[in-house]
């Protein structure tokens, strides 16, 4: 299964701060997960398809969108990051 | 010494921590961030209004990404000693949020190295910024600046 989680600004737009879901048939990448979630859901679900706005971790480390996905993850979704 | 953690610091005893761990060095760089009073950028010459600010992380990320931060700044320069403290949750203008510290041989590697994990830590660890005012709340957005500061310490 993945475990996802969404932090910050976009877990307030989703309304959602983690789930776990069986990967989706015909998903291998993170890219692909996120137009999943998109189309499958709609509402807010599409501002992850934001490239810029929207950063993806796998099991906490920083990934690109091509990044591949077997089900067994850790997948984060957050917006750019301000510390310090 | 990485620590990610609500509580306040202090500042001069983290200091001395760092100074008996360092053996012989001999430059200790300090850096202490504060949250400021923030302004609406939108609005020029408008009054501070922020009353309070909430830091949100990712447990297990944040510690990974900030050692992986302190392990590059360990590999480009000589770091005898170091420690990275970040606070989380809400906190107050003026209030401590951040503290790196680096005991060097000479200074310029402790210089580099303090500046360094800032300017990563700062654009590279899961940490975002929540601003109150007596209007509500708003997420902070990334800055370019930061990310600028960022860039030119990547390799050519």
């Amino acid at each position: 299964m993945l475990n996802i989680q969404y932090f910050a600004s976009l877990r307030e737009t989703l309304g959602r701060s983690a789930e776990v879901l069986a990967l989706p048939e015909g998903v291998g990448t993170v890219g692909a997960l996120a137009d999943h979630l998109a189309s499958s859901r709609g509402g807010a679900w599409p501002a992850l398809q934001d490239v810029t706005q929207v950063l993806v971790a796998v099991n906490q480390t920083i990934v690109d969108r091509g990044y591949p996905l077997t089900g067994t993850e850790e997948v984060a979704f957050f917006p750019p990051m301000t510390g310090g | 010494m990485l620590s990610v953690q609500e509580a306040d610091f202090d500042v001069a005893a983290l200091y001395a921590q760092l100074r008996s761990a360092a053996g012989n060095a001999g430059a200790i760089v300090s850096f202490t961030g504060l949250v400021r009073e923030f302004y609406d950028s939108t609005e020029a010459g408008r009054e501070p209004a922020v009353q309070r600010l909430v830091l949100e992380h990712y447990p297990g990320m944040t510690e990974k990404a900030l050692l992986a931060i302190v392990d590059e700044a360990r590999l480009r320069w000589d770091v005898l000693a170091w420690q990275v403290i970040h606070r989380v949750g809400p906190l107050n203008a003026g209030d401590q949020i951040v503290h790196v510290g680096i005991a060097s041989t000479h200074r310029g590697d402790a210089f580099a190295a303090a500046e360094f994990i800032m300017d990563y830590l700062k654009t590279r660890a899961p940490f975002w910024k929540k601003q109150h005012t007596a209007e509500g709340a708003e997420w902070i957005e990334s800055r370019s600046s930061d990310e600028a500061a960022r860039a030119r310490w990547e390799k050519r």
